[in-house]
């Protein structure tokens, strides 16, 4: 399966980066690979302007399509919402004649300022995250696209330096696994997160 | 015009012209003293090309005043001349005033009779509305405060004239001449007897206000009317012609009323100058204007006579120091009084020290009546022409010399780099529009670094503890000094368009890398910003006129996020057409005219709005897709 690229569309969604300690680093890290557009939609709709238009031709024009945003109250912010809202239409993203996300990969990046053990049964977060995500799970499924498990970087709030390189490095290899069509997306599944065992799903 | 023809005469002064002027441009020396020089070298004196008619060529060319007080006036709209009546009778009556009365006192003491004395002091009270305005709008600093102030200064003067001709007769001192003799007329080289002549005072006054009232009313009802009509013909010509008659018209009107041609144009152009004919009027006039107030300086310099300087030297030069010290003594004592900045004072002292071309008018008349003799006038006429020649080489000494030691704001004597060493940002012009980008800047933690022409708003804004320097932006040097070599951003915020054009090409000409952020007043300035390669163009009411249109929206009981949201596409939209048509009237043939174009690019710009889409896509919002396909049974 490993020969053919796809292209990566990464959907960041930050509203203060300047404050930010992990996304910076997360996406930096991207900045210069080849076939993966770097989208970052507060800095381009800085009012939520969102053109309609212009983000249905960059969904076709990818096959990976990454949403990439800090975990805020269980849920993206709020210009992802607005997206979703507006660029998924009726008749084009959903519905009996909206097939033009079909096939396509859906990958969530996430970062969370709480550690792991929080998001459970057990922990004051109360579910794990891939349970959180459903409404996005959904979403991809209600478009016919494949939602896998997300890349979750928890515990952002305490972290070291060396960790976010370290977790950056990951993101990078995932997405150019991704790009190269390397990643068995089979065993993908079975995991809860992807970066919790990135060799095992990664073939060289 | 004798001996070689009309054709030899032109050639003359417009080769004379052509070679004097880009030679006083290149050596910074201005396009007056080009004039002027030229004059001199191709003059009875120099060359000997144009002989004795060069006075009656300068009687002619003196129209060039009057059109040049039409423009003036078409820049100046009624409420702004209104707010000017301060300067013009406070500081204008003043300056005629005291001058007069310290000129003639001179005169006594030198032994002329004390109704002589008072008709050189008034006469040489006067200054040359034509060197000084073209001499300041040359150099940019009509908007400056010194600029305004020499402006209503002269205004008064071209109104004072009108009491000092009918004075004139009664300070005769033998056998009065024949006072209907109006020679003022000659000013717009309109030779005629008047209507009024022989009219007691009271009605000479009926019909001079009657005259004024006809000014008033036919530029405002009877004018656009006819304009509209010349307009529709789309002949351009026929656009020039009308304006020409219309100046001209007026000249007459005022010459038989016994008024200043020149003061009636004026006052024709405050009327007119909230017609939309009034950008179509400049460019039509403006030609004839500056080529007549070539041929004008051309004869003045012409005229000095060098042989009597030769013969008598220490006269003509001693008249000539005494007029001008003591004009410049009253004029910066006046500006003292009335809170000047230092530099404006001097600008404002040294532009209006010349003697005037209305004093050649005055002195003809006033020997006429006999009230000068004429052994007296022929050395005064000399040290007027000498002075007015003087003028350019006194502004650039101010310009060179006193303004970099008494300027103080002058940014050029600071030491820049410790000052601002390191400001991203250059704000050019702090008045209503950069002063808000100013301060949101620094609101922002961002201190720009703002250079200001107005030297008393620079005074101020300083005084509040801005970072504001005071200089002509578009002069390398300065921008060099304001640290534009380090500087990433360059904001133009100057609000007028020629200035900030100068400034866009001195900055890309010397220092490529500024990214400059321009302000324009509309679609056509934005387009010639546009072509100069200005990426980044704000015209100045769009924000402000959609804000509006999204609060009429909202009154009329639309929903507010709707109303924002169509703002912003529409916005867009705008943006992008003016970028599209900005290209596209390159294709237009030349000739059409200014107005002619914004009409057309208005029907182009209503046009591409039916047919693009004005509202922003919103589907994802509604139902009715939804609703079709799933009849009700609730999908989502």
């Amino acid at each position: 399966m490993a020969g053919t690229t796809r292209r990566v569309l990464v959907l960041f969604a930050h509203p203060a980066l300047e404050k930010s300690r992990v996304n910076r680093v997360l996406i930096d890290g991207l900045r210069d690979v080849d076939g993966l557009t770097l989208h970052d939609l507060y800095e381009v709709y800085p009012d939520f302007g969102i053109d309609v238009t212009r983000e249905q031709a960059l969904l076709l024009d990818h096959e990976i399509i990454v949403f990439h945003h800090p975990m805020f109250w269980y849920s993206t912010p709020a210009i992802l919402k607005e997206w979703q809202d507006l660029v998924l239409e009726h008749g084009w993203a959903y519905g009996s004649e909206g097939k033009a996300l079909v096939g396509k990969l859906w990958l969530s990046a996430i970062t969370t300022g709480g550690r792991e053990v929080a998001y459970g049964s057990q922990g004051h977060n109360g579910y794990t995250i891939r349970e959180l995500l459903r409404p996005l799970e959904q979403t991809a499924r209600l478009c016919g696209m494949d939602f896998l498990p997300p890349f979750a970087v928890h515990g952002t709030h305490g972290m070291r330096p060396d960790e976010i390189r370290k977790h950056a490095a990951d993101y990078r290899r995932l997405l150019l696994g991704l790009r190269d069509d390397r990643v068995d997306l089979e065993r993908a599944r079975t995991l809860g997160r992807l970066n919790a065992d990135l060799d095992s799903i990664l073939a060289s | 015009m004798h001996g070689q023809g009309f054709f030899f005469q032109a050639f003359v002064y417009l080769a004379a012209a052509v070679v004097a002027v880009p030679i006083a441009k290149r050596l910074g020396l201005g396009s007056v003293l080009g004039y002027l020089i030229a004059g001199m070298v191709i003059g009875p004196f120099g060359l000997g090309l144009i002989g004795a008619e060069g006075e009656d060529v300068m009687h002619f060319a003196e129209f060039g005043v009057v059109m040049m007080l039409f423009l003036i006036g078409l820049e100046l709209r009624p409420a702004l001349l209104w707010r000017m009546r301060g300067p013009i009778l406070g500081t204008g009556g003043l300056q005629v005033g005291i001058t007069t009365v310290v000129l003639a006192a001179i005169g006594a003491a030198a032994g002329l009779p004390w109704q002589t004395s008072v008709a050189v002091g008034m006469t040489l009270a006067l200054s040359s509305t034509a060197i000084v305005l073209q001499t300041l709008n040359e150099k940019g600093l009509m908007p400056t405060d010194a600029g305004q102030t020499s402006f209503a200064v002269l205004l008064f003067q071209d109104i004072a004239v009108i009491p000092m001709l009918a004075l004139m007769p009664l300070l005769a001192v033998g056998s009065a001449g024949d006072p209907g003799d109006k020679a003022h007329g000659a000013e717009a080289g309109v030779h005629a007897t008047t209507w009024v002549e022989g009219l007691p005072p009271w009605e000479q006054t009926l019909v001079v206000l009657l005259a004024v009232a006809v000014i008033v009313i036919a530029g405002r009802y009877l004018l656009r009317p006819v304009f509209r009509v010349i307009a529709g013909t789309r002949m351009r010509e026929l656009f020039t012609a009308t304006a020409l008659l219309l100046i001209i018209s007026i000249a007459l009107l005022m010459t038989q009323v016994g008024l200043s041609p020149a003061l009636g144009t004026f006052l024709a152009g405050v009327v007119l100058a909230n017609s939309e004919y009034r950008h179509e009027l400049e460019s039509e006039i403006d030609p004839f204007k500056g080529l007549l107030l070539a041929v004008f300086f051309i004869a003045v310099g012409a005229s000095v006579d060098f042989e009597l300087i030769q013969a008598r030297p220490q006269l003509v030069l001693g008249i000539v120091g005494t007029l001008m010290a003591v004009k410049f003594a009253v004029l910066f004592g006046l500006g003292r009084a009335f809170r000047m900045g230092l530099d404006q004072n001097f600008l404002f002292a040294f532009v209006l020290s010349q003697g005037g071309e209305f004093a050649f008018v005055l002195f003809s008349f006033a020997s006429q009546n006999t009230v000068i003799p004429d052994d007296v006038t022929a050395p005064l006429i000399a040290a007027v022409a000498v002075s007015m020649a003087l003028t350019p080489v006194l502004m650039l000494i101010n310009e060179k010399l006193i303004q970099p030691r008494f300027g103080t704001r002058e940014i050029a004597d600071r030491a820049p780099d410790e000052i601002h060493a390191g400001s991203p940002v250059i704000i050019a012009g702090f008045g209503r529009f950069g002063s808000i980008v100013g301060r949101f800047l620094r609101a922002n933690g961002v201190r720009p670094t703002v250079l200001e022409y107005d030297s008393d708003r620079v005074e101020l804004l300083r005084k509040l503890g801005l970072d504001v320097f005071y200089g002509d932006a578009s002069r390398k040097d300065l921008l060099e000094a304001a640290g534009a070599q380090r500087a990433r951003l360059l904001i133009i915020a100057v609000e007028d368009h020629e200035r900030a054009l100068a400034l866009v090409e001195t900055a890309q000409r010397h220092f490529p890398d500024l990214t400059i952020l321009a302000r324009a007043a509309g679609r056509p300035e934005a387009y010639e910003l546009l072509d100069r390669g200005v990426e980044h163009v704000y015209r100045e009411t769009l924000d402000t006129s959609l804000r509006t249109g999204v609060d009429a929206l909202r009154l009329l009981g639309r929903r507010a996020h709707q109303a924002h949201r169509a703002a912003r596409t529409f916005q867009r939209h705008d943006e992008e057409s003016v970028h599209e048509l900005g290209r596209m009237r390159h294709d237009r043939k030349a000739y059409l005219s200014a107005a002619r174009e914004r009409i057309q690019s208005l029907e182009e710009l209503l046009l591409t709005e039916i047919e693009g889409p004005t509202t922003e896509r919103d589907a994802g919002w509604d139902t009715d897709s939804l609703r079709g396909e799933y009849g009700g049974t609730a999908g989502q």
